[in-house]
């Protein structure tokens, strides 16, 4: 096809070669260019809160040798108070040997109040504005599991409804998590107690995780979180609710700092029907291997295989 | 072995300075070009400083555009084995240099899905903990650092590929077989790879049926090698017509062969894994029932849905008919079977799989202007990329820069003119 120009093509132009004038005129554009690249930047002005070079240069949770730890938490102590004028306590409570935890929830008892999720959000400085729960309360019409037909929003005068039943969903804490096949960093990983905990600070906010879950258990902080400096709860955990930033997933660890204390997670301990037990699996004479043995129990979504930590089951 | 660095630079900065040669409207295009990559950069500063809130996504859709045309450009950039395969495999010898311009596409297209990833990422001042060595790769657990190999291979292979070549044709010495045609056959399994791998990030998860079909792989493939010689064909009308670069007619003609099966065998999986969900009518099939014809009351990617599919039928009944060997029409059915990919397979894909969400919500996504301004800045920067790589790759094609004309410092004479 050697045909003539095409419709609407510019007459041919002369051949130049690079004069003095054309190199002069080059610099110009490119000093403009340079200007208006940096007026493009000008938002980055805003950015503050970017952390410090050692924050930057912190090692994986995996990697962290003991005096190394005490460094960055009394570190993470320290912006805390800056940030927020509250001196917190920030520990990195480790596994106890011998305990797998597990989650049971009796879905008989629970009226969808609502308690636990805030309690969970107080508990582990969930950001208030914009707002970050951990726990999802579906309502449920009698007779079905399809969750297509279930309301996440529902807000009646007073619960429980006749006709429904209430199902809280949160972390599962799998034994075969997909979220943490997926993160492309191991920024998420599986405790030897079957917490699957995710390090803030190695995160790089990819969001696979997110999309993994088959829960809806994962929170991204698409902003920087904020907390009233008086609803901060001070007794901290690295892995845990230490406060976190903009641009991190986050979700629910079974209260790390509370159960590997040897405490109830709140939002059992808060729930007012005793619809939530909690306990170590591995112990033959706890409650929750007592409901696992004598209640008909069952796992949200077996079908994905991820063998989850978390059961429900009915009274009657 | 000081003389050949020497040479070497000299190459490269003859090359440059070659870019930012050319007349009003080379300057023109460049111009707007780098303006919209400064809206993008400005969306970007802003995102940056603000977090991902300025965009559309939420937890229940958490991946928007940006992955979107992340997925896209893979695919055109897998796409560039198209003409490597004739010419290395069957020995057709008259695309062989057009070669060239299918891997500089390739590069290009990999530096913005590079850009799109990044991007994407909450934390993009952390990307080190993704370099294998430095930081903590899952390797081989998660797909994604796959791709991160995948990728990086992919452009390292043809920037390899295209600049040794090049350089040889600026230097008139032949090109040593071993030190190229190796790599150019182990990129056309890599391609592929690419493209695989990106579609395994999708169907690898088992909470989300949409994605989670065996079939999804193969129309990745069927699609990215619709669209991409697709791209190329338009990108070599360009190349003729604004330069003096002869593109023969039979190479788009073996590129609109290539684009026609394509886009039958693409529509074609598009049809299995339609009837697939439809007709088995169990609880999965509410994804694919929001994309094509909205669920509860939420439509919004019915509208877009459909253009995509007419979009794409009227490109495969133009690209069957014998009509389609004019070239004007060739150019209309690349233009919409580019368009109906690129819905069908960015927005198409990746948003339904969020809706409804695994507990049963639905939240819509609808990508913010500033969302907006970012995806436009980056598809800006790669087309800049590409009109240099073309700037520079024309004129040592055409032996006017050459190094025999190194002291006579007027480089590249003859690709300013539009031929006659
Ligand atoms: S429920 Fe989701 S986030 Fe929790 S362990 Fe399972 S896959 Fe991971
Ligand atoms: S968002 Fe963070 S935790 Fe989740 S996959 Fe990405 S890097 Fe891993």
């Amino acid at each position: 096809m050697t045909t003539s120009p095409p419709d609407g093509a510019a007459p041919p132009s002369e051949p130049r070669s690079m004069s003095r004038r054309s190199f002069l005129r080059g610099s110009t554009v490119m000093a403009a260019g340079v200007a208006a690249m940096a007026a493009g930047l000008a938002p980055l002005r805003k950015l503050s809160d970017y952390g410090s070079v050692d924050e930057f240069l912190q090692m994986h949770y995996s990697e962290l040798k003991p005096e190394q730890m005490k460094v960055i938490l009394e570190r993470m102590e320290r912006e805390v108070q800056r940030q927020y004028g509250v001196r917190p306590h920030v520990r990195d409570f480790k596994p106890m040997n011998g305990v797998e935890f597990v989650y049971a929830l009796n879905l008989t008892r629970c009226t969808g109040c609502r308690k636990c999720v805030h309690a969970c959000v107080a508990e582990n400085n969930q950001s208030r504005d914009p707002g970050l729960e951990y726990i999802r309360v579906l309502k449920m019409p009698n007779g079905t599991f399809d969750m297509e037909k279930g309301d996440h929003n529902y807000a009646p005068e007073s619960v429980p409804e006749p006709g429904f039943f209430y199902m809280p969903v949160q972390c599962h804490q799998c034994k075969n998590p997909p979220c943490v096949k997926v993160c492309p960093v191991k920024a998420t990983w599986q405790e030897p107690d079957g917490i699957t905990v995710i390090d803030y600070n190695w995160c790089i906010g990819c969001r696979y995780c997110e999309a993994a879950c088959p829960y809806f258990a994962r929170r991204f902080n698409f902003t920087e979180p904020s907390i009233p400096s008086e609803k901060l709860n001070p007794n901290m955990s690295y892995l845990g609710n230490r406060p976190r930033h903009k641009g991190v997933m986050e979700k629910c660890h079974f209260c790390i700092q509370r159960t590997r204390a040897g405490r109830y997670p709140a939002c059992l301990e808060v729930c007012p029907t005793g619809a939530r037990k909690f306990g170590n699996i591995l112990d033959p004479d706890s409650e929750v291997s007592y409901i696992l043995k004598h209640k008909r129990v069952f796992v949200l979504k077996e079908e994905v295989g991820t063998l989850p930590r978390f059961f429900y089951y009915f009274d009657v | 072995m000081k003389t050949a660095v020497r040479n070497y630079f000299v190459f490269l900065a003859r090359s440059a300075s070659v870019a930012f040669e050319g007349d009003w409207r080379y300057f023109t295009w460049i111009g707007v070009l780098f303006a919209i990559c400064l809206l993008g950069l400005n969306a970007y500063s802003r995102q940056l400083s603000e977090g991902l809130v300025v965009t559309g996504m939420t937890d229940q859709v958490s991946w928007g555009v940006y992955i979107a045309n992340f997925t896209f450009l893979v695919g055109v950039a897998a796409a560039a084995v198209m003409l490597v395969i004739p010419v290395y495999v069957y020995r057709n010898e008259e695309l062989h240099d057009l070669v060239i311009f299918g891997e500089l596409l390739a590069v290009a297209a990999i530096l913005m899905c590079l850009a799109f990833v990044t991007v994407d990422l909450g934390r993009p001042d952390r990307f080190w903990h993704l370099i294998p060595g430095l930081g903590k790769f899952n390797f081989p657990g998660s797909m994604l650092s796959w791709d991160v190999i995948v990728l990086n291979g992919y452009l390292l292979l043809n920037v390899h590929i295209c600049g040794y070549l090049l350089y040889c044709r600026y230097k008139n010495t032949k090109p040593a077989k071993w030190f190229y045609i190796p790599f150019v056959f182990i990129g056309i399994f890599w391609a592929v790879s690419i493209h695989t791998v990106t579609a395994f990030l999708y169907v690898g998860l088992g909470g989300r049926p949409f994605w989670n079909s065996a079939v999804v792989g193969p129309r990745f493939i069927a699609s990215a090698f619709t669209a991409g010689p697709a791209i190329i064909i338009l990108a070599l009308q360009v190349i003729r017509r604004f330069t003096t670069y002869r593109v023969p007619d039979k190479a788009l003609l073996t590129l609109r062969s290539i684009v026609q099966v394509s886009m039958l065998i693409n529509l074609f999986l598009l049809a299995n894994e339609v009837f697939k969900e439809f007709y088995t009518d169990n609880l999965h099939v509410a994804s694919a029932r929001y994309l094509f014809f909205g669920l509860d009351g939420h439509h919004a990617l019915v509208r877009w849905i459909w253009t995509a599919v007419t979009f794409n039928i009227i490109a495969m009944i133009l690209l069957a008919l014998p009509l389609s060997r004019s070239l004007k029409w060739l150019d209309v059915a690349c233009v919409l079977a580019i368009i109906g990919i690129w819905i069908e397979k960015g927005m198409g894909l990746v948003v339904p799989g969020f809706i409804p969400s695994p507990l049963g919500e639905i939240v819509e996504y609808l990508p913010t202007w500033n969302e907006t301004a970012v995806c436009l800045g980056i598809w800006a920067f790669g087309f800049l990329c590409y009109t240099f790589f073309l700037r520079m790759a024309v004129p040592i094609l055409q032996g006017t820069l050459n190094k025999s004309n190194e002291s006579a410092a007027a480089p590249a004479a003859g690709i300013v003119s539009v031929k006659s």
